[in-house]
């Protein structure tokens, strides 16, 4: 379990707190949205919920400048909210509507927003780790100054993928950041009991001759600071970092998992004495700002996605003519002649 | 025209895209200074450098995901999976990743890439470094699907592949790499999705792909000389996109259709087009389709064995005349 480290927060400007906390509550209040309507039977097939591990997608993307490309996998929400993807094209996603991000055609866990540098979110556990390595490889070989950033779970450290990226992005002194978001579950399995070592991505680092790197995944501030420090080395052109942020998933694995394999009181003490949302906006008005500019964050947000829902409830479903679009570059699925 | 062995044009081919392109690099394991298990790019190395010629880990997930990841962000890069057997470990990429990133995001995505690979059997290396999967990609959409038979193919169809914006797998056959032939000089870029009428003929379509090809004409020639069978043999070069107006329009002239498959029987490319035909064509064809491939079994190493497994030009020509007759 995680010691909220009592850390002297006055490097960071109210500016950059106040993006922190948006960026935070923006994903906790998109993704209560997604559940509910999930219950509603409006989100369809599945969805995965960062709810309790906002402070990482928050922290990372604040520290990303406009051209760094994310890779996410299906707990990819959060990630692609962070970099300011629309909000009508996720939930619109989710709803599987023409409005959504891709039309429908990739679901809630493939969003892509390239256009903000989301380059995708997959479902193979581990096979978008090479893929940032090969968009770092990109960035070196053709002299870019963006960072491409891999964002998994505890579990994925137990993948080959895993080990082959890192030693690859070792090798090569690519500019790719990756970031485990240790919420101590392998879907319904605890992390610890399938894995070899205690901290599943940090006490692998020394294997790949990187530093061992842990920090407080539910503290916005610090994994913003971490996250500088990892870009500045990487474009600086000294190579990946491997970063675990410890966290916890509140919510459910996926759809309306219950989460019954949790131990007692587990749940109820992180969401007390640990929620990303609730230390953040004590340590907000810690440093002065004024409960006033908090609502007026929460109520833009809520605004932003009642409006963003309705607008997703209103679009159509996508047109039948879609279905066989953009398997191939020429737009079309032709296989023959 | 050059005379090049069908190795030479692989790293001719590859010279030529990256002259000209400076977003073509090439990865892989032993395929920078060794210049590859197969020698197939030797020279690429001296003359492109460490910056583009890249040896990799033995990483084949790393090497197909880099390349895609490096694809997706605007580079062409190619990427040598050594033996096609390999490709099992890192299908994920070609069946679950590459192939699909387009469709899911709607085009957002695109992966113009090369995954090259040496396919097929003859080396006596045994069940685990023979094999023709070929069909394994073809079921597969999303992709593009290469084999070709000859250095000028081997050329013109390589750059075609780079050039090209979609993820392009491209099986070198291994038996193949000594073959010599002629190679157009200058620049060569061929078209994906041409398969080549290589021998005339009016009784009966033979298509064959790769390794198969050479044996096919060599049957035909031989039928031709013992018989008078006059057999057209189509080389189908790609199997993703198929050029099925190539194939049907020989089909409907001779009336007879044959496949010559090195993949394993069960879903065997030929399956494929032989449905097509038998769908389309039905009323052109004057008796059964027939496919003349590997036996269903994993490939044995020893010589005598691999060599009645892989269909043989005398067990083609036997088969076709039996049929005919
Ligand atoms: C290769 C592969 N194996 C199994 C699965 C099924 N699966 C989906 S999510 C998941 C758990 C992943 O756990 P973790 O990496 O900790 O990520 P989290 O879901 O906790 O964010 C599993 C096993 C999969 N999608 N891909
Ligand atoms: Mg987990």
């Amino acid at each position: 379990m995680v010691k909220n480290k009592k850390i002297k927060n006055d490097d960071l400007d109210d500016k950059k707190r106040l993006e922190l906390y948006n960026t935070q509550y923006l994903i906790r209040f998109s993704e209560q949205r997604a559940y509910d309507l999930f219950l509603e039977n409006l989100v369809k097939g599945t969805s995965h919920l960062s709810l309790g591990q906002e402070a990482i997608a928050a922290g990372f993307a604040c520290a990303m400048q406009k051209n760094d490309k994310s890779f996410c996998t299906y707990r990819g929400h959060a990630h692609t909210l962070a970099r300011g993807a629309s909000v009508v094209g996720v939930i619109g996603e989710l709803m599987q509507r023409d409005c959504g991000l891709m039309r429908g055609k990739g679901g809630s866990m493939h969003l892509t927003d390239t256009s903000k540098g989301v380059m995708g979110s997959y479902a193979i556990i581990g096979a978008h780790l090479p893929m940032a390595v090969g968009s770092a490889w990109r960035a070196q070989y053709l002299g870019h100054d963006d960072v491409s950033t891999v964002f998994f779970g505890d579990g994925t450290t137990n993948i080959g993928a895993f080990h082959e990226a890192l030693n690859y992005a070792v090798v090569y002194k690519l500019p790719v950041v990756f970031v485990c978001e240790n919420n101590n579950y392998m879907e319904y399995t605890p992390i610890e009991s399938i894995t070899a070592v205690k901290n599943p991505a940090a006490d692998r680092a020394s294997a790949y001759g990187l530093e061992s790197i842990i920090i407080d995944g539910n503290d916005a501030d610090e994994v913003f600071r971490t996250a500088q420090k990892a870009y500045s080395k990487a474009r600086a052109g000294d190579g990946p970092s491997l970063i675990e942020c410890k966290t916890y998933r509140q919510s459910g694995h996926s759809r309306a998992d219950p989460g019954s394999y949790r131990p007692n009181g587990e749940l109820d003490h992180w969401k007390k004495n640990n929620d990303p949302i609730i230390r953040y906006r004590e340590r907000l008005l810690e440093f002065g700002i004024t409960q006033n500019v908090i609502d007026d964050i929460e109520n833009n947000v809520k605004i932003q996605v009642d409006k963003a829902t309705e607008e997703a409830k209103n679009s159509p479903i996508p047109p039948e003519s879609i279905l066989t679009t953009n398997v191939y570059d020429n737009g079309g699925w032709a296989w023959r002649n | 025209m050059a005379q090049l062995t069908y190795r030479e044009a692989v790293a001719a081919a590859i010279a030529q895209e990256m002259e000209r392109d400076e977003t073509v690099a090439f990865i892989g394991e032993d395929v920078a200074k060794a210049g590859g298990v197969f020698k197939a790019t030797v020279g690429l190395y001296d003359k492109f450098g460490p910056r583009r010629v890249i040896d990799t880990p033995i990483s084949e997930q790393a090497i197909l995901g880099a390349a895609m990841g490096a694809a997706m962000t605007g580079m062409r890069p190619i990427a040598e999976i050594m033996f096609s057997d390999f490709l099992a470990v890192c299908w994920d990429f070609v069946a679950n990743e590459m192939s699909k990133s387009r469709y899911m995001s709607d085009g957002q995505l695109k992966c113009p890439l090369v995954v090259r690979t040496g396919n097929g059997g003859g080396s006596r290396f045994g069940a685990q470094h023979s094999q023709s999967i070929e069909n394994w990609a073809m079921a597969i959409p999303g992709i593009k699907v290469v084999a070709p038979s000859t250095p000028a193919d081997v050329k013109g169809l390589l750059a075609a592949s780079i050039r090209d914006n979609d993820p392009v797998i491209f099986f070198e056959h291994k038996s193949l790499y000594a073959i010599k032939g002629e190679v157009p000089d200058g620049e060569h870029v061929d078209t994906l999705g041409t398969a080549k009428v290589v021998r005339k003929g009016k009784d009966a379509t033979v298509l064959a792909l790769a390794l198969m090809v050479p044996r096919a004409v060599a049957a035909a020639d031989k039928l031709m000389a013992e018989h008078g069978i006059d057999i057209e043999v189509i080389d189908v070069r790609t199997l993703v996109p198929l050029d099925m107006k190539t194939i049907s329009s020989s089909v409907v002239k001779t009336g007879r259709i044959f496949t010559v498959e090195e993949n394993p029987r069960l879903c065997g490319w030929g399956a494929e087009i032989v449905s097509i035909i038998v769908d389309e064509l039905f009323w052109d064809l004057d008796g059964p389709a027939v496919r003349i491939t590997t036996p269903h079994i994993p490939l044995p190493a020893a010589d005598n064995l691999e060599d009645i497994a892989i269909p043989s030009v005398d067990r083609i020509f036997n088969k076709i005349l039996e049929v005919l007759n």
